[in-house]
């Protein structure tokens, strides 16, 4: 494990203009959501505000107000990230109110993705915050002639030896307009007082109020509502249309196609539905005739299978990773062991479905909505309109989701499209089967692994995979078992496909994990050692490969406490009563170690999930309230997708286009949880991803344990299935 | 296009709208109560969850024709300041992640605890087993909804 040293941007502590009218600030944000009661117990309103760097503000009466840079998908980074500048500056938490930022030079990466805000923000969310509290420590010391380092901090007030103090409050407007000092004191992680504390999410009142804080809650002045009519299958194009009953309905302004590039040569393939209501849009849409091409080069999961297998058998495109020689441990092995897991494709399904504001001028754009992306999308957008970046302006709202779907922005450049042709604002919405059936999926792959065993121990090990449109990433050859086992190699197969794929919650992982967890549990079962012990003992025996190669990516040590952690919590292999039956699986991923434990007992030969106990090491804890939410989460998650989430295509067709043909885990099939943090003072790193890709290998070996059945493709409902009708 | 008069969180509202027109659109576009969010227009989701007489129902497939004079309560109006039992203990639990889902599922669970205000947690998950939270927090909500059942 390598510490990464983040490049913290110099321009966040420049120093912005000195004061900052209330005005400015007395917006939209301040007054309708959360913060109202903070500001109602104050019972004052502040009257003006001090930017002392690009992260935070400072009232004359003492009230903070901190940027929150990273968009917000529902991993609590609008509440834990400032949270790292409010520790680091020293104020009450309640004296803090929070504000979405709006895209800017002044932040590094404002991108939700990777389980990254966290990791990659730590270092320069503490800087701002101790910057800021050194300013106000100067501050304080010029006011009373002395040197700053006889002035103490806390708790939104300087205090010199000698007993006087001043709020930051009556420091701000000095602070702002002294020079930003280059090197600041970070506390030590002992000194902390906000950051390991549970805080309640910000957005907590305006949430359960109902207040206006997704994309799809958009409402600007002129304002229209637009849907669009898209190729039904991957492959086809638009031949024509006739929008005579379209035009009929109350409502609706215009229909037009777009979608087209003429540098590309690409003509218009979609066609939009602008009306003056969400229904109006969604009824022209229906009743809107098209003609599509017959598709070429349709793709059908079938076909995908045959061909996926058949890559398998191939010399691979790329070996990412090698380590001794396989060959000759095949050669040597007592046994040789080989599997085949398969997974489908997978839509996303954010319960709020894609949307976005869009408004075209002749020389700019605003845009509004939920992105993961927001940086993209304004650099694809001005490229797509001919526009200067700083002309197309990208708000960031809460949203109902991410997943993933959003790193992507075709909704968002649609909808500057329409709203160009139209010459209006526009907020397009996809209805639900839209969203599902004009994804950007989680591609599907299958993985052959291969094991020798010689003298009862694991020799060598080939993972091979084949996945559509991408492989995996690039650190991920390097996870565990890579280091533990002396001949080991990584095999990349690609299928390349016209079907539209991307990054779905923990990427590749999210499956792979699965396939080797419940691997290991089988070559457990062989070799005849417990399956916690064989993962124990496979870590020591990376610990030495660990510690000199620098590519191995997760800490031999933290997974085996987790592991230790999670055998103790979960009471492994001790009495359970009869009918309860275990399952183990431990996975590093986004810089985090996980291990998970599940308790499942049949019904009617279909397992209940009754309870999973997960032990996570993500170093610091920032805030353990929403964390052990993302823990809890990222299980169910990874328990529904295994157990349920399907999706093929047939003639390039999505397979399903809404919720009553595609099955989502729901309330009665959510096991209780258990979560333990590994107590540690590292530096916070992802938790977003990290606890769903153990929880298919976790459900799997116990439904093995139950069954005596080995699973090898998802969702494992269907083999389940299957094998009951075979009884 | 047809006139109603719809009584939504107690106060009278004049609509022109096709009689087809789901009331979820009506509220979120002619009357600007966004709370009530849109999943899947099929009812499969519960996001749209209001009370039509007390009743949970799905906003996104009755149409405001079927409406008549019957009493809408919406998020927006379940209680003037978030103080409604069900509110504070979604507070209390910090039930949501993303929170597209919770001014549904909050809906459903006041009205399932007016009618049996205290369940065992089978009721709980059973209850709330139409409402689909895509980031899995049914724990906290089916704790959340303990809690309010206890006030």
């Amino acid at each position: 494990m390598k510490l990464v040293d983040n490049n913290i941007n110099r321009r966040s502590f420049f120093k912005k203009t000195a004061l900052t009218g209330s005005g400015l600030i007395l917006g939209f944000n301040w007054m309708s959501y959360g913060s109202l009661t903070k500001i109602e117990t104050l019972n004052q309103l502040p009257k003006e505000w001090h930017t002392i760097n690009a992260f935070l503000k400072i009232a004359e009466n003492g009230m903070v107000t901190i940027m929150s840079p990273n968009p917000e998908i529902g991993q609590n980074v609008k509440t834990s990230m400032p949270m790292i500048v409010a520790e680091e500056l020293d104020v009450d938490w309640n004296r803090v109110t929070v504000e979405q930022s709006p895209l800017s030079n002044d932040f590094d990466r404002q991108v939700a993705g990777g389980s990254q805000s966290i990791r990659k923000g730590w270092d320069s969310l503490r800087k701002a915050g101790a910057t800021a509290k050194q300013m106000l420590i100067n501050a304080a010391a010029q006011q009373w002639k002395i040197d700053p380092a006889n002035c103490t901090a806390l708790k939104g007030l300087v205090k010199d030896a000698n007993g006087n103090s001043l709020t930051y409050g009556e420091l701000a407007s000095i602070a702002a307009s002294l020079e930003v000092p280059e090197n600041v004191k970070l506390k030590d992680p002992a000194e902390f007082t906000i950051i390991g504390t549970e805080r309640g999410n910000i957005d907590i009142k305006a949430i359960i109020t109902g207040k206006p804080l997704f994309g799809i809650d958009t409402k600007r002045e002129g304002m229209l509502y637009a849907t669009a009519l898209r190729p039904p299958a991957f492959g086809q194009t638009l031949a024509s249309f006739d929008d005579t009953e379209a035009k009929a309905i109350n409502g609706v302004k215009e229909v037009i196609a777009f979608g087209g590039d003429e540098k590309e040569n690409i003509l218009n393939n979609k066609i939009a539905i602008v009306a003056t209501s969400t229904w109006a849009a969604i009824k022209g849409k229906r009743v809107l005739k098209a003609k599509w091409s017959v598709a070429e080069n349709a793709e059908s999961t079938p076909k995908h299978d045959e061909a996926m297998k058949a890559l398998l058998d191939t010399e691979p495109k790329e070996s990412p990773r090698k380590d001794g020689n396989i060959e000759q441990a095949f050669a040597e092995a007592d046994e040789v062991i080989e599997r085949l897991y398969e997974a489908p494709f997978l839509p996303h399904n954010c319960l709020e479905p894609m949307n976005f504001f869009a408004h075209v001028q002749n020389d700019k754009a605003d845009l509004y909505g939920p992105i993961q992306t927001p940086k993209w999308t304004q650099d694809t957008v001005a490229e797509q309109l001919g526009l200067k970046p700083e002309n197309v302006s990208v708000g960031m709202s809460r949203m109902g989701g991410g997943f993933g779907r959003r790193l992507y922005g075709d909704f968002a450049t649609e909808a500057a499209q329409i709203s160009q042709l139209v010459n209006a604002p526009i907020q397009l919405q996809f209805t639900r089967e839209d969203d599902m059936t004009a994804g950007t999926y989680r591609p599907a792959s299958k993985y052959r692994i291969k094991a020798s065993l010689k003298n009862g121990a694991i020799t060598g090990y080939h993972l091979k995979e084949v996945a559509v449109n991408r492989n995996m990433f690039g650190l991920i050859p390097h996870f565990f078992p890579a280091g533990a086992i002396p001949n080991y190699q990584v095999d990349l197969h690609l299928l390349e496909s016209n079907i539209t794929t991307g990054a779905w919650r923990a990427p590749y992982t999210n499956f792979l994990a699965f396939a080797e967890q419940h691997f290991f549990d089988e070559l457990a079962e062989k070799l005849n050692v417990d399956a916690v012990q064989l993962r124990l003992d496979l870590l020591e025996q990376a610990k030495p490969v660990a510690a000199k190669d620098e590519a191995i990516e997760y800490s031999p040590e933290r997974m085996q406490n987790v592991i230790r952690l999670v055998a103790e919590k979960g009471q492994w292999n001790q009495n359970l009563a009869d009918g309860i039956y275990q399952g183990f699986s431990a996975y590093y991923s986004h810089n985090t170690h996980v291990a998970e434990i599940a308790h499942l007992q049949m019904v009617d030969d279909m397992p209940q999930i009754l309870k999973v106990i997960c032990a996570v090491d993500c170093g610091i804890v920032v805030n353990p309230l929403a964390a052990k939410n993302q823990v809890e989460g990222g299980i169910v998650d990874g328990i529904g997708h295994a157990m349920f989430g399907n999706f093929s295509f047939d003639e390039g067709k999505p397979s399903a286009a809404n919720f009553h043909q595609y099955r989502l885990i729901r309330n009665m099939e959510a096991p209780e949880i258990e979560v333990h943090f590994v107590q540690s003072d590292a530096s916070p790193t992802g938790l977003g991803e990290p606890s769903l890709p153990p929880a298919g290998g976790a459900i799997a070996n116990a439904i093995y344990k139950a069954t005596g059945q080995r699973l090898y493709k998802q969702p494992f409902v269907e083999a389940l299935q299957s094998s009951r009708t075979k009884l | 296009m047809q006139q109603y008069t719809l009584n939504v969180n107690g106060k009278p509202y004049q609509v022109t709208a096709d009689e087809d027109t789901p009331i979820l659109w009506v509220l979120r576009d002619e009357l600007n109560l966004t709370g009530t969010k849109y999943g899947c227009g099929i009812a499969q989701c519960g996001a749209c969850t209001i009370h039509v007489d007390g009743n949970a129902l799905r906003a996104c497939i009755m149409p405001v024709s079927a409406i008549g004079d019957k009493a809408i309560t919406t998020i927006e109006g379940l209680s003037e300041d978030g103080s409604h039992p069900v509110q504070q203990a979604w507070v209390k639990h910090d039930v949501p992640q993303c929170g597209y889902c919770q001014s549904g599922q909050i809906m459903t669970a006041a009205a399932f605890l007016k009618k049996n205000p205290q369940p065992s947690e089978e009721e709980i998950k059973g209850a709330m087993h139409g409402n689909i939270c895509r980031c899995g927090t049914y724990n906290r909500i089916n704790a959340a909804v303990k809690t309010a059942s206890e006030k």
